[in-house]
């Protein structure tokens, strides 16, 4: 049996699943400040026979808000290594001042790195990295992100950096290497590789507070956290690599939403107390946005699902007029909503004087005007239509899974759309989609591919990126490749090609427990 | 527009993103590299092409590699004016104004860069009125202005003075020269007389650009459509609106070419837009039909933002909108044709005015 937690803003939600996958129980509580009390009630409101839990999978979204708020976070020192180039926007150019001041804004500019096809851009200079060392010793800093030009192609001077700057800085400092980040795009792999060094001692904070919560409610499984990408991560790695949870919510959301409806390819709606949030599934897997994200204003690289939000939940205002939202009560729906015996109108009220949710006391939205309800639900329902209609990328016929709390919103078929699924369990299908993640492996740097070689080429990235998930604790046999990009470089003789290979595979939990699992 | 300054600086890095026509990467470096250098130094005045006195020494600098590089090889910020300051040793008199070569993606940002260090005036205008991929795709080789001497910098110091037979053999020893270099280096090139301007270059175009990011960005905030205004602040008609279903791409004798096909949404539905693409977006066939091709301007917009999409950035399941705008009448001449028409870069069609 699996347990799947989701931590987030508001609730607490959990799901217990057989080795079938069947969901067992589910259960939801609130969110707590300390973490450990809102993750043990739920845990304790599942019920699991612990002795038979394998693995628990959690999703938070603790070190995102804590980016935002600028708050918990270490001060860091950015090393680049570059120069002479990059001296132009030296680290944390870009940033909004809140987050730039939490951090420090300790910035080093170094030699070092490689040019597109791995020569030496410039030598590395020990002297220069001691000098760098000294100095961020007189400022305290204990944590440190190392970015190195093109060191997705090559990575040996951010390794050769990070060894003498802990020869100079003892074994108690913390190093983040952003060749095992993310990909070319210098500024947005630095970027992520300092937010990460800032969250680091959160996440050794934030990882003793999950192992606490399931001491407490003994139950002595390996727990697992989730990624941006629908994967998991262990507990070493996610001390290490906090900053790769980012965009966990949506994904486990939307892939909970496929797994309970048992569909691989579907549009997804995500119905909350303020937001409809629309993505599309792919393979199991969410479609990812185009281009660079950002993440509390802070430009990243992370690949995160493309998602639309639209202005209609569960708590959302209803006009006069019969339109809905965007304006919403949120969490105060159980004060305000009409069948909660408040004076609000809001879209729950339409679904229950609709006869189409039992929440509440009916009896209060007797008196609406049948042919309104209607009207303003149809309306809904249209809107939600219109999003999925822009979200798909072809006319073949698309089933929609609708989740979330609010999706009492959605009726059985939407206009253009006939099959319309609300599978049980809905309400805590990111908790489900947490526990049913699978391990992954990328690749994504750029290659050199002489005339004819192409296959060979992309065969070797492809061996990496399935290589790269076993070591992350994909069980051998069951990793697949999910997605391959191939990307020339513009305006370039030579045959220089970013492919980028993304891998998955089942958690080989044995792997885990023997402690062979490393990550690359 | 008087003065290119933090504040408009957005604006015309977008309007300059969709007169570039897919090509000149990512903005965003160069935008970086422009507000720092302002920063710095303080707004960069801009002087119409009639303002310049006749005898005036006006250069254009830019970037020439690739933007995959750029992005992470991230300039030193001397480049431009190493660039700038061999050209002058070479010239033996020093720049009075710079010019950008192109407007588009990067080489729009980093003249504004290189005059606000260098403290000289921008001309309002550019030698293209679009982006183009080569060296000698530019309007002054119509009237006979050579893009020798060429002065070529790294970020390393190192600066290289190209004096070629014609402007293809420029355009070919720079590129050379850039690859042996990692792939970005920066150009001063194509020095203009004052009184060349007129014929020289494309008139207003930084202002162009300035009011069409400005445009796309009033259109967003008060939530109408920013395609529509971009549309209208143009000139230019509307192709398609629909999704991107299927990127192809192949590199071709030193160039990443390609086609997108992007299938109509909304009014659309049922029409099918093939994009070809070589840096820049080329030719437009719409349900089979030819209906735009380079030298007039083919832009991809974001349907819901109105941002640029670089043809590095279509990706599948982009939604985009996809609008011709005419080039300068310049470029439909028959040397204008020669340069960068259908032909010259490997099409089997002819220049198709759009519309026709």
């Amino acid at each position: 049996m699996r347990i799947g937690i989701d931590v987030g803003g508001t609730n607490t939600d959990a799901a217990l699943l057989g080795d079938d996958d069947r969901v067992i129980s589910a259960a939801k509580s609130p969110t707590t400040p300390d973490i450990t009390s809102g993750v043990t009630a739920a845990i304790r409101a599942l019920d699991p026979p612990v002795d038979q839990v394998s693995a628990v999978m959690i999703g938070t979204t603790h070190f995102l808000n804590a980016l935002i708020e600028g708050a918990r976070l270490a001060p860091v020192a950015a090393v680049r290594l570059g120069l002479p180039a990059t001296a132009a926007l030296p680290p944390m150019t870009d940033w909004p001042e809140r987050q730039r001041a939490a951090v420090g804004g300790h910035g080093y500019l170094c030699h070092g790195g490689r040019e597109f096809d791995g020569r030496p851009l410039s030598p590395l200079d020990p002297d220069e990295l001691r000098r760098t060392a000294a100095d961020i010793a007189a400022k305290g800093l204990r944590s440190v992100a190392i970015s190195s030009v093109f060191s997705p192609v090559a990575e040996d001077d951010e390794r050769r950096a990070a060894e003498i700057l802990r020869a100079e800085l003892g074994d108690g400092v913390h190093l983040s290497l952003s060749h095992e980040l993310g990909r070319i795009g210098l500024l947005a792999r630095e970027n992520a590789t300092i937010v990460n060094a800032a969250l680091r001692d959160l996440a050794t904070h934030i990882v003793e507070s999950f192992g606490k919560a399931l001491a407490e409610v003994s139950v002595t499984a390996p727990f697992f956290l989730s990624q941006n990408d629908g994967t998991l991560m262990d507990v070493d790695f996610a001390r290490t690599y906090p900053v790769a949870t980012f965009a966990s919510g949506p994904t486990n959301s939307m892939r909970g939403a496929a797994f309970l409806s048992g569909l691989a390819d579907c549009a997804v709606v995500d119905v909350g107390g303020t937001t409809a949030d629309v993505g599309i599934l792919q393979g199991g897997f969410p479609r990812e946005a185009a281009g660079e994200s950002e993440a509390a204003g802070i430009r990243t690289n992370f690949r995160i699902p493309d998602v639309l939000s639209l202005g209609i939940g569960g708590g959302s205002l209803v006009g006069d007029d019969g339109e809905t939202g965007p304006r919403s009560v949120g969490y105060r729906l159980t004060e305000e909503a009409l069948v909660f015996g408040g004076a609000t109108l809001t879209a729950t009220d339409l679904a229950v004087a609709a006869g189409r949710a039992d929440i509440g006391d009916a009896s209060r939205v007797a008196h609406l005007d049948r042919e309104f309800v209607d009207r303003a639900l149809a309306r809904i329902a249209e809107r939600l239509a219109e999003s999925v209609d822009r979200m798909r990328t072809s006319a073949a016929p698309l089933p929609v899974v609708a989740v979330g709390g609010g999706s009492v919103l959605v009726p059985e078929a939407l206009p253009g759309f006939d099959d319309v699924r609300l599978p049980g369990n809905f309400g805590v299908a990111n908790a489900v989609g947490a526990a049913i993640a699978q391990v992954g492996g990328e690749v994504d740097r750029v290659f050199q591919v002489p005339d004819g070689k192409r296959e060979s080429v992309l065969a070797q990235a492809r061996e990496e990126a399935v290589g790269r998930a076993e070591d992350a604790g994909a069980r051998r046999g069951t990793v697949r490749v999910v997605d391959i990009e191939e990307v020339p470089l513009a305006y370039l003789p030579g045959g220089a090609t970013r492919i980028r290979v993304k891998a998955v595979g089942d958690l080989d939990l044995n792997h885990i427990k023997t402690g062979a699992a490393r990550h690359a | 527009m008087r003065e290119i300054t933090l504040d408009n600086l957005d604006d015309i890095a977008r309007g300059a993103g969709i007169l570039g026509t897919g090509g000149g990467g990512d903005p965003y470096i160069g935008k970086l590299l422009a507000r720092e250098a302002i920063r710095r130094n303080g707004p960069v005045r801009v002087v119409d092409i009639d303002e310049v006195p006749a005898d005036a020494t006006v250069v254009p600098v830019s970037g020439m590699g690739a933007p995959t590089v750029l992005l992470e090889r991230v300039p030193n910020g001397g480049e431009e004016l190493a660039a700038l300051r061999a050209l002058e040793k070479h010239l033996g008199r020093p720049a009075t104004h710079i010019a950008p070569i192109e407007v588009g993606g990067v080489n729009s940002m980093l003249p504004i860069a290189c005059a606000a260090e260098a403290g000289l005036p921008i001309v309002d205008g550019d030698a293209m009125g679009r982006a183009f991929p080569e060296a000698q795709m530019v309007l002054p080789g119509l009237i006979g202005v050579s893009n020798s001497p060429m002065a070529l910098a790294d970020d390393k110091g190192s600066t290289i003075i190209v004096e070629a037979v014609d402007n293809h053999a420029a355009e070919a020893i720079a590129r050379a020269v850039c690859v042996e270099l990692g792939c970005q280096i920066s150009c001063a090139d194509t020095v203009l007389r004052g009184d060349q301007l007129a014929d020289g270059l494309v008139p207003a175009t930084l202002t162009l650009a300035e009011n069409l990011g400005a445009a796309v960005r009033a259109a967003r905030a008060e939530h109408s459509d920013p395609v529509a205004a971009a549309v209208t602040m143009l000139d230019g008609v509307p192709l398609l609106t629909g999704k991107v279903v299927d990127v192809s791409r192949r590199t071709e004798g030193g160039f990443a070419r390609g086609r997108a096909r992007i299938e109509g949404t909304g009014a659309d539905t049922g029409r099918v837009l093939e994009l070809d693409f070589q840096n820049e977006h080329l030719l437009a066939t719409r349900d089979g039909v030819t209906v735009a091709t380079t030298p007039d301007l083919i832009c991809v917009l974001d349907s819901e933002t109105g941002e640029p999409v670089t043809t590095e950035g279509l990706r599948y399941g982009l939604r985009v909108s996809v609008l011709a705008a005419r080039c300068d009448p310049r470029w439909t001449s028959p040397g204008g044709l020669a340069l960068a028409g259908p032909r010259y870069f490997g099409y089997e069609t002819d220049y198709l005015p759009f519309g026709s």
